[in-house]
């Protein structure tokens, strides 16, 4: 039970020389720590069971080192990751197999397992340290600070790094409307997506009249592509935590809901535990270091509905009802949960807020840009040879980010766009690449920033294929409550399909430019109102490439199945027949280990069949 | 009485438990759906009726929560439940060419559920491994970096339900159990 700084501070000088070790500090423990990711990415490929074979050699050989398991190092492309202190050796792709010859060369012979590092795959180089990896080079962590430094199930890590001494902090020596004060001087705004100023939300929240007030935090991560809040609740649960009960201090609520999604069982899971641990310390409950301040915190389970994203959506599905949206005003602020004033912010947002108290505003606002203030997690993914998760100071180049952190594009293929805010964001074409990021240049280039998606598309991905898929989703996440949004996105849904056919005409370009319009104008919530963003941006930019659909009748990258032909590749087939027996319309014509086969365009009914089934992968589409 | 329904009084009983946890607390219906769902394998009318009832609410409102979120269904399953990540990064790495084959092979029209009832195929949003896309779970299991040619392969393979730790693919645990207690 912690009653006081006093016991906060003798937790820290107890875990401290294993953070040390980490940080590669003075004050070290002398065992190696050997860090092991848990997050989802590394989850999925079986970091599990290299942990567990660590745990048991360890023990076997009597090897001095404390085996760790963290949240994410953001390196997903590269995992199970291994990263040991002193040293910060990054290892990759780690098997079980592969975890003998780390104990024994590594942890008992201190030598580095050559065969396991990183190589850069521009120079070729073989990186030992991770923050040499240019992936790592040009990333700034303030959120994900913690995320793959300390084990997230562990409180005692957490207060090691420093966690909860800005709650105490604030309980002890500050007033509200100090603490709101910090917020806005700091200059940090929502990173759910549309900016808006926190410290500004907190004022309003604090300003509202009424004894029961709500904290609540969105981390209802429905972007399709995004991972970000769950990796800051699977990595470092507690930050979140702490920053909802200073949230709690600072506009007088005595209860905070976090609302997560049920399909992230890791981050539920983890969460919960966070939870309990932090009451069994006296850090969340009654009289929290013994000040008159009482607070606690609860899950309420999203259960996968893209609109519960919508503040409006999000507080009717955390009371359990159907998740939609209503009219604003009246702001959360004022009206939000069970009619009480309720402060509504993302986890990222949230993950930000203790360091702040901590570091001051004025370092804070030092990084980023004059209106974007502080970092951005972004998550790197499609057509990018480094897919992960990131941490950038605002103001940095999408160049910076997709060549250098990302590492370019693989296999030799052109960059053709990057879409940026998901389902309400738009494509930015190459001639964009050097903007620097913040909220005002995105909105400026027909996107957004959304809650940090980023998608990079290559020469083979069909811009109005990717807008279709967009309005795809749109479409059916749409709530159904208002016409514009549930008749207008159905609509423009069903021009794409035409040209994606085949079947479009020039006219259907001005009718999709207008119909976007529309929905933006008259749609109830943000959901509608940005849902024709990736066709706007993609009609704005790659207007030729429609053009190619509807008038030569020809998809450029080769995806719109209705535009391509199935062919052989003469060298590659080796005349097995399989593709033929395959083929429900007797397209394929050929001998038995005769000559290459060879598909009949007129027949080919364009199923794919035929290209599942080779084993020689010799059919290509054209 | 027969196993059948030995069976479902058993459910239903753990049913009561969530209901005794949850009931009390305002707003939790979809964390009792959820629960529900997790006894029952779906949520058929009858289950909503018995929640409906035990919380006091109409029956109506039970089932306008059902329908409005991905997550309940109110169909019965398969046995194995094939969801293929239709999330951007995955879309672009060809997760739709994946999403479509496993229906085709399994000769799926109207519904998401095999004949056999051994296979339901649904897509699904970002399951957040994004650097493994495309990426599919069966049940608890992800299999990342997966090809349009792998379909067959994985039918087969849960057909003769010789799924086995260590094959190629990747996997991933169920969840987190007897682990090292906090602050150990």
């Amino acid at each position: 039970m912690i009653n006081g700084l006093n016991d906060l501070l003798a937790i820290k000088e107890k875990r401290l020389p294993d953070i040390n070790a980490r940080r590669e500090k003075p004050g070290a423990s002398p065992e190696w720590q050997v860090l092991v990711c848990t997050g989802t990415g590394c989850t999925s490929s079986a970091s599990h069971r290299v942990k567990e074979e660590l745990l048991r050699q360890v023990q076997l050989k009597k090897a001095p080192a404390r085996i760790v398991k963290t949240g994410c190092f953001g390196f997903c492309k590269m995992g199970p990751l291994v990263v040991i202190y002193p040293g910060q050796t990054l290892y990759c792709r780690v098997k079980k197999e592969d975890v003998a010859e780390i104990v024994e060369k590594h942890l008992l012979g201190g030598q580095v397992v050559e065969r396991l590092l990183y190589t850069e795959p521009v120079s070729g180089e073989k990186k030992s340290r991770l923050s040499d990896i240019r992936f790592f080079r040009a990333q700034y962590r303030i959120a994900l600070r913690n995320c793959g430094l300390i084990n997230p199930e562990d409180i005692t890590e957490y207060i090691a790094c420093d966690g909860y001494f800005a709650l105490a902090n604030v309980l002890l020596h500050w007033t509200p409307a100090q603490v709101i004060d910090t917020i806005k001087k700091s200059g940090l705004r929502g990173r759910g997506g549309a900016g808006f100023p926190t410290g500004r939300k907190w004022e309003l929240a604090a300003a509202a009249p009424g004894p029961v007030k709500y904290v609540v935090c969105n981390a209802d991560e429905g972007d399709p592509g995004a991972f970000m809040d769950r990796s800051i609740l699977e990595g470092d649960p507690h930050s979140v935590l702490e920053a909802m009960t200073i949230a709690g201090y600072a506009i007088g609520a005595r209860e905070g809901y976090i609302y997560v999604r049920a399909e992230y069982p890791i981050a539920v899971d983890r969460l919960e535990r966070a939870i309990a641990q932090s009451r069994q310390y006296g850090l969340l409950g009654r009289r929290i270091f013994n000040t008159d301040f009482s607070f606690d915190i609860d899950i309420r389970l999203g259960a996968g509905a893209f609109v519960c994203g919508e503040e409006t959506a999000l507080l009717r599905s955390a009371t359990g009802e159907r998740g939609e949206p209503r009219p604003r005003p009246p702001y959360p602020a004022q009206c939000g949960l069970w009619g009480k004033p309720t402060l509504l912010n993302n986890v990222e947002t949230y993950a930000n807020i203790p360091v702040i108290i901590r570091e001051g505003p004025d370092w804070f606002a030092s990084v980023g840009t004059e209106n974007s203030r502080g970092t951005k997690v972004f998550s790197l993914a499609g057509k990018v040879l480094n897919t992960g998760l990131i941490e950038v100071p605002m103001g940095i180049t999408l160049r910076t980010v997709i060549f250098d952190i990302g590492g370019g594009i693989p296999e030799g293929r052109r960059f053709k766009a990057v879409q940026t805010g998901g389902p309400s964001g738009g494509c930015i074409p190459e001639r964009y690449l050097d903007t620097p990021i913040d909220y005002e240049s995105l909105k400026q280039l027909g996107s957004m920033m959304g809650s940090g998606g980023m998608i990079v598309l290559d020469e083979t991905d069909c811009v109005v294929d990717i807008a279709k898929f967009y309005l795809q989703f749109s479409q059916d996440e749409s709530c159904g409550q208002c016409t514009p949004c549930r008749v207008g996105t159905k609509r423009m849904l069903e021009i794409l399909e035409r040209i994606t056919q085949g079947k479009g005409t020039l006219e259907d370009l001005d009718e999709l430019e207008e119909l976007s319009r529309e929905v933006m104008d008259a749609s109830l919530c943000g959901l509608g109102q940005t849902a024709p963003n990736p066709v706007l941006s993609t009609l704005k930019y790659f207007r030729q490439e429609y053009e190619a659909h509807i008038i030569e009748k020809r998809c450029p990258a080769g995806v719109c199945r209705a535009l391509v032909d199935y062919v052989i590749d003469e060298e590659k087939c080796i005349a097995c027949g399989l593709c033929a027996r395959e083929c429900v319309a007797e397209a394929i014509i050929g001998e038995k280990k005769g000559q290459p086969y060879f598909i009949d365009r007129q027949k080919c009914l364009k199923c794919g069949a035929c290209l599942a089934r080779c084993p020689k992968g010799a059919i290509y589409t054209a | 009485m027969t196993g059948e329904e030995k069976d479902w009084e058993e459910k239903y009983r753990q049913l009561d438990e969530v209901i005794e946890r949850y009931g009390q607390q305002e707003g939790q219906l979809i964390r009792i759906l959820k629960e529900a769902q997790d006894i029952f394998g779906y949520l058929p009318e009858e289950v909503q009726t018995y929640i409906a009832g035990k919380l006091n609410l109409p029956v109506s409102e039970v089932n306008g929560v059902v329908t409005f979120y991905a997550l309940f269904h109110t169909e019965p399953q398969g046995k194995y439940s094939i969801n293929i990540c239709l999330g951007t990064a995955c879309y672009v790495q060809g997760a739709q060419g994946i999403f479509d084959e496993f229906r085709r092979q399994l000769d799926l029209r109207e519904g998401n559920t095999s004949a056999d009832g051994l296979f339901t195929v649904k897509s699904t949003r970002c399951v957040g491994a994004c650097g493994l896309a495309p990426v599919l779970t069966v049940d608890d299991k992800v299999y990342g970096k997966f090809r349009r040619q792998d379909v067959a392969r994985l039918l087969q393979k849960y057909r003769r339900r010789e799924v086995t730790a260590g094959d190629q693919w990747i996997e991933r645990p169920a969840r987190y159990q007897g682990e090292t207690a906090p602050g150990h």
